[in-house]
């Protein structure tokens, strides 16, 4: 019974008790707060209330290897998220199965001999990317590298073609879909608010985009079978524009917010620890001396730079939380909890656990080096990725962007903070948190 | 060298880097642990597949 586990205490006035939407309103505020404080109050296992409902929250190695390890059938994902609804569309699949899931590696986008493609892929945009930098300037992270994510995550893994269709008005009216998660959603995903307007507004206007090229495409007619991408196949199974748009949204969404969030963090560490910076960079240099290529060296092991993006998602993890819906009682910690309960758990606070990881708040690559070797050390609670059957089954393609991302952008220009460091912070007013602006950088071009 | 298959997603990294100690069951979608004692000599890749293993199914335990 949930109400054995312990509830977490009010940070302010209990809120509008009338419509028992308990801490929802913490949660638009400063939900790491609230998770933080659900830790530090109740220990391995606790709860806090939402919209109505309990959401059990578990901590350190143990209770998370049993919230990991369950199977679908006990904890489903799909039904924890009900503000994604309105994003992908009615009827589109939130998630795959695992099941699926290994169907998609095996097909599709993400397997590991299509990598090499990929890398070469992501390259190119990014070098498209820097053509109009010139020698110096400035860039807001958020609004660069969101735009650099789309075309990666839309060429890699529906198809060039349709990427090259693109331009920035996708970006952006992507963005606002990803601003229409507020956890409001939770009492009611259509509810009539700005953030909710927008999303909608936006959705259409993705749709209307995916609508003119689907036209362009058939007034070409059919072309080549090796010229084909995702988008042909959609078309010759008479999908309607609205749902090709749903899935193409679903598809990109797990890789988008989160490459762009962790790239740009990766970005604000290294500036803020300069010394890491040359390690890295001189690392890189090294690297490719001998005239090798990005799409080469981005699949094989570079540690000090992968030593800092690990860093980066262990303090910055791009979702915070992680749920699911229990659909048959399970035990968590001790406690029985039945089936319709959400159960969590939270990167952002489950990767700062001080017995597993000293000193947490220390930005220090040094963890990932033998001996410490923290990520493998904590397989339960280092979770920038999740774990278990659900762990980000594009983890590798993301360490992969981000290592090609960072091999031209560091061995080409230097970089500097254009704000004071600790004014880099993360919006986390919705439940896709996304770096606040002005979160401004100044590149100037190395000299050699 | 043990693999959780509770864990593996199939991903086939852990052939890329030690080809000799893991293969992969096409019926399951799993790995396969071929050489449960791989030699000294193969520490180096076997030590790469157990940390670029996307699902961190992979444990080196030293006797």
């Amino acid at each position: 019974m949930t109400e054995q586990i312990r509830e977490v205490s009010y940070a302010g006035p209990d809120e509008d008790p009338a419509h028992d939407w308990g801490h929802l309103a913490e949660m638009r505020v400063d939900p790491i707060g609230l998770f933080q404080r659900v830790y530090d109050e109740c220990g391995d296992i606790g709860r806090f209330r939402l919209a109505g409902k309990d959401v059990v929250l578990v901590y350190g190695a143990d209770a998370q290897e049993q919230f990991f390890r369950a199977p679908e059938s006990t904890l489903d994902q799909a039904a924890a998220y009900p503000f994604m609804t309105p994003i992908f569309g009615k009827g589109v699949v939130f998630d795959a199965s695992p099941e699926e899931r290994q169907q998609m590696l095996k097909n599709q986008a993400l397997r590991g001999d299509l990598m090499r493609g990929h890398a070469s892929t992501i390259e190119a945009e990014i070098r498209r990317m820097v053509a109009d930098w010139g020698d110096e300037g400035e860039i807001d992270l958020l609004d660069w590298f969101a735009e650099l994510t789309i075309y990666t995550t839309s060429a890699c893994l529906i198809g060039k073609p349709f990427r090259e269709e693109l331009d920035s008005s996708f970006a952006r009216h992507y963005h606002e879909l990803e601003r229409g998660t507020d956890a409001i959603a939770y009492v009611d995903p259509y509810a009539d608010i700005e953030s909710f307007r927008i999303r909608d507004a936006a959705r259409e206007k993705l749709v209307g985009l995916v609508q003119g090229i689907i036209e362009r495409r058939q007034q070409r007619g059919p072309v080549a079978r090796e010229d084909r991408d995702l988008l042909d196949v959609l078309i010759s199974i008479d999908m309607t524009a609205d749902y090709i748009t749903g899935i193409f949204i679903s598809m990109m969404f797990a890789g988008h917010h989160t490459s762009s969030g962790t790239a740009s963090w990766a970005l604000i560490e290294l500036m803020r620890n300069p010394d890491v910076m040359k390690d890295v960079v001189a690392e890189l240099d090294d690297l490719y001396a001998d005239g090798s290529e990005v799409s080469f060296q981005a699949l094989r092991s570079i540690p000090r730079l992968e030593a800092a993006l690990k860093e980066t998602l262990r303090l910055h993890p791009p979702l915070i939380i992680l749920m699911r819906v229990v659909q048959e009682e399970i035990e968590l910690a001790g406690h029985r909890v039945q089936p319709g309960t959400v159960v969590a758990a939270s990167p952002r606070v489950s990767n700062r656990i001080a017995e597993d990881f000293p000193e947490p708040d220390l930005f220090d690559p040094g963890r990932y080096l033998d001996p410490r070797q923290e990520d493998l050390q904590n397989r339960w609670t280092w979770i920038p990725f999740g774990a278990g059957k659900h762990r980000c089954v594009g983890n590798a393609f993301a360490m992969m962007q981000m290592k090609a991302i960072f091999s031209v952008i560091l061995r080409d220009y230097e970089f500097e903070m254009a704000q004071p460091p600790e004014t880099y912070r993360d919006d986390v007013s919705k439940m896709v948190i996304q770096l606040a602006q002005p979160c401004r950088v100044r590149y100037r071009r190395r000299q050699t | 060298m043990s693999a959780d298959l509770g864990l593996c997603q199939g991903h086939q990294m852990c052939q890329g880097e030690a080809p000799d100690v893991f293969g992969f069951d096409d019926a399951t979608d799993r790995v396969v642990v071929l050489d449960e004692h791989p030699d000294e000599s193969r520490r180096r890749d076997v030590k790469a597949a157990v940390q670029y293993c996307p699902a961190m199914a992979l444990a080196l335990e030293e006797e």
